[in-house]
């Protein structure tokens, strides 16, 4: 019907072929939308499918490599960064774009303030602040300071912000990731409004179940490639996420060995809370690799922290066979061999300043120490041994760790997590920016770790990897432990419905 | 084995030609091109005498800054130094004008294990301020900056504090004018207190920590090391340093005011910065520091041998130093 009926329909905005590399790696191949006039126009797609890039080219934040934007059939370059808001084209950013410390009317005429003789027209601001308030029927008070905005209502702001600069189109990259379900209901509805207004929207989101609510047409974006754009009716959320994952695993995975069921139990999560994360209980065994699943923002990264010990937690106990492991004690974890290993490896995991050996000893320093000294030579011993083991290879061994490759600097961030010979060893996203020939070597890696008696678990934002290296599946979605796949039920569908919400197992 | 260590030895010796890290020379360059102009300046410069004189006054300075590359290494700052000075050498010579022990060695033996204790007192409070307070270090040193000064105002009533045992005063004087092999002992000092915080600082678990703190302090805390304890013991270390220049400060003059260790933070920066260590924090340079603290003595010396510059230039050359300095670390970061 849509495109029946739509011949005469212009597109208020569209984009054709466009593609985009960042340096040699190419994260849009010729991808292809159209957005009409009073449409809501939903875009998904995995982690790391392209479609924040996408968005951003679309609202001219970033310039595309090649292809052209249409803006109502005629092709416009977009000028840089949000002087596109002069064409009616405004993004809301995941993260909001407030300063904290203005009012609410400063922000929605922040950069374009009226004045009178050369003097801000305060109430002039303020009143056309509430008319536009109003017209979203949003009760915030226009001379409220950001700050003291529960978030819905600066997401609120933020769309005033877009309203009153006219916006034909609207991009909205996550809106709801932060908002409660009432918030929710009450974003949508303003949506409507607007839409009926023939104001169109753009909205990026994981979250299934909404896109099916609220939007009229669906595009899939998968690997950087276009997939496929449909009348939101047509489908359902099944049918989405196989869009969104359909793809085969090949043998960049090493085979699986599933621990007995009576091995060991060596590490015992129960009950575990923080800020965020809300009663997370499970089990490892002993040369078990467990696999932890879910959108970004689902609380993994935070629940490991807080087994770790790097992060307080509410509630909740942590043991390591059987013994208690004392909260906020990184230490006390390490010692009794349990490491993490962060996914931040620049800015959380390796000092970029300093040399391999520096690095791989840091947490390991103790085992150097000779008489109260460091002892060089064991040093380079260990540096030698690590090398060998992971497959480290820089043409000089004195090189700043910050200019060697992202997957040489994986290594050694590995290297020097296994330094403190641990027993369970937590992975956060172990592949993380580096290439397809490092990734399979780490795969390997941690396999091979895993057959020496180690148990490991892996977080990662890549289906695949988790189906491809784990034996059980745990999905998180906003904080919470949603399921524990095991078997044939881990697959990139399964693991999806559980991680967008469209199915959930009861805590057992 | 053979074709091994040749590849060895091949390789490392073709390294040493392009890949020389220029910030850890370059003071060492500065130093050497110093002497040549002093020498041209005044044949009197380069003689044994006058280069012992600059290194024997360059201690106070040098001392404080060794310890000041520890702060510094560690990712912080301590503006304090120069009011600590003042304030522990009160303390000391007021603890020997008390008479409080009869016997003049075992007294002058107590007040210099006051001092130390002091110091370090002194420290580790700026220490906790910033760690356990979170107050950025350069308003935590600020304010005990401010502190310790006004205490020692307060102890002096705005004037002088001296020692008033000429006995004691006789004894003491040796720490600072003594020779030992001809060699005066305040330069001795200077390198038996680089010595041990060179190895401190490259050859212990501690040291590795204070650089990786100062490279980067979530990479540290990720890494299980306790940034906050560090961090601490960087400061205690200042003002360890600060009670052993005390040392050599209170046998030379005898007598301290409130006025004593002016602007001595900022030459203690400066010798750091000069040194080849970086201010962000991360790689600390101990040997430079004692380089960067020689050359700002040497540059005052050769102004004063010198007829053509005001000697009361010498703060305004000193602050031009530390931002040519920061330049050239920065231009020499560049290209490598």
């Amino acid at each position: 019907m849509v495109t029946a009926g739509d011949g005469a329909r212009v597109p208020v905005l569209a984009a054709e072929r466009i593609s985009k590399a960042f340096g040699e790696v190419q994260v849009l191949f010729s991808v292809e939308l159209d957005v009409l006039p009073g449409e809501v126009h939903a875009l998904v797609g995995e982690n790391g499918a392209g479609k924040s890039t996408f968005i951003k080219i679309l609202s001219g934040f970033e310039v595309p490599t090649s292809g052209r934007i249409l803006l109502d059939g005629e092709p416009v370059s977009l000028p840089a960064n949000s002087a596109a808001e002069a064409l009616g084209i405004v993004m809301i950013h995941q993260e909001f774009n407030l300063a904290e410390h203005l009012t609410v009317t400063e922000s929605l005429f922040l950069g374009r303030e009226i004045c009178r003789f050369g003097v801000l027209d305060r109430r002039a601001m303020r009143a056309e602040t509430r008319r536009v308030l109003d017209m979203l029927g949003s009760h915030v008070d226009e001379n409220a300071l950001i700050s003291s905005l529960a978030v819905a209502d600066k997401q609120m702001v933020e769309i005033a912000k877009a309203i009153s600069r006219e916006a034909r189109v609207i991009f909205m990259d996550e809106p709801t990731a932060v908002l409660s379900r009432e918030e929710t209901d009450v974003l949508f509805g303003q949506v409507r409004k607007l839409k009926a207004k023939g104001t169109s929207f753009v909205f990026v989101s994981h979250k299934l179940d909404e896109v099916m609510e609220i939007s009229d047409r669906v595009t899939v974006l998968r690997d950087g490639q276009w997939i496929k754009t449909a009348p939101t009716s047509l489908l359902d959320g099944e049918a989405i996420a196989q869009l969104m994952v359909g793809r085969e695993l090949s043998s960049l995975y090493p085979s699986k060995h599933e621990p007995n069921v009576d091995e060991q139990i060596v590490l015992s999560v129960r009950g575990l809370s923080t800020g965020y994360v809300r009663d997370v209980s499970f089990d490892l065994r002993k040369g078990e690799v467990l696999g932890f699943s879910g959108l970004i923002g689902s609380g993994r990264t935070e629940l490991m922290e807080a087994i770790a010990g790097l992060r307080l937690r509410t509630a909740g106990d942590v043991e390591i066979r059987g013994n208690a492991l004392p909260a906020h004690d990184f230490r006390e974890a390490t010692a009794r061999g349990l490491a993490y290993m962060t996914k931040d490896r620049k800015g959380r995991g390796l000092l970029l300043d300093e040399g391999m050996t520096s690095n791989l000893t840091l947490q390991s320093i103790g085992q150097h120490v000779r008489h109260g000294y460091l002892d060089p030579s064991s040093e380079a011993k260990a540096m030698a041994r690590a090398k060998r083991r992971f497959d480290i290879r820089v043409r000089d061994d004195r090189v700043r760790v910050g200019r060697m490759s992202g997957g040489n600097q994986q290594k050694l961030l590995l290297a020097k997590i296994m330094e403190t010979e641990p027993q369970i060893v937590i992975i956060d996203e172990p592949t993380r920016g580096i290439d397809v020939g490092t990734k399979q070597q780490i795969y390997h890696f941690i396999a091979a770790l895993a057959r020496e008696g180690r148990s490991i678990i892996v977080v990662s934002s890549e289906l695949p990897e988790v189906i491809g290296l784990c034996t059980r599946v745990a999905v998180m979605r906003e904080g919470h432990l949603v399921g524990m796949l095991e078997g044939e039920e881990i697959s990139e569908q399964m693991i999806m419905r559980y991680a967008a919400g469209l199915r959930r197992q009861t805590a057992g | 084995m053979s074709t091994n260590s040749e590849i060895e030895e091949r390789v490392p010796r073709r390294r040493t030609w392009r890949d020389v890290d220029l910030r850890a020379v370059a003071p060492f360059a500065a130093l050497v091109l110093l002497l040549i102009i002093g020498a041209l300046v005044n044949p009197n410069f380069i003689g044994l005498t006058n280069l012992a004189n600059v290194a024997t006054r360059s201690a106070f300075i040098a001392i404080i800054a060794v310890g000041a590359t520890f702060v510094i290494s560690s990712g912080d700052l301590d503006l304090s130094v120069g009011s600590m000075v003042a304030f522990v050498a009160s303390l000391m010579i007021l603890f020997m004008n008390s008479g409080a022990i009869a016997d003049p060695s075992l007294m002058l033996v107590a007040a210099m294990v006051l001092a130390v204790v002091i110091g370090s007192a002194c420290g580790l409070a700026n220490g906790l301020i910033t760690t356990v307070g979170r107050i950025e270090p350069f308003i935590a040193t600020l304010g005990t900056m401010g502190i310790y000064r006004g205490l020692t105002t307060w102890l002096s009533q705005g004037g002088a504090i001296t020692l008033n045992s000429p006995d004691l005063q006789a004894m003491y004087r040796p720490a600072y004018f003594g020779t030992v092999l001809g060699v005066p002992v305040p330069i001795l000092v200077i390198l038996l207190v680089t010595a041990i915080a060179a190895f401190v600082l490259y050859r212990t678990r501690y040291g590795r920590h204070v650089v990786a703190v100062g490279s980067s302090r979530e990479v540290a805390r990720y890494s299980g090391v306790a940034v906050d304890r560090v961090r601490t013991i960087a400061f205690v270390i200042q003002g360890l340093c600060v009670a052993v220049a005390v040392l050599l400060y209170v046998p030379r003059l005898g007598s301290t005011s409130a006025t004593t260790g002016i602007l001595w933070e900022l030459q203690a920066i400066t010798a750091v910065v000069v040194g080849g260590t970086a201010l962000k924090g991360g790689a600390g340079r101990v040997w430079g520091t004692i380089c960067g603290a020689f050359i700002l003595e040497l540059v005052g010396n050769i102004m004063l041998l010198s007829n053509f510059i005001s000697e009361y230039l010498i703060g305004a050359i000193q602050g031009s130093i530390i931002i040519i300095a920061m330049l050239v670390q920065r231009s020499l970061t560049r290209k490598s």
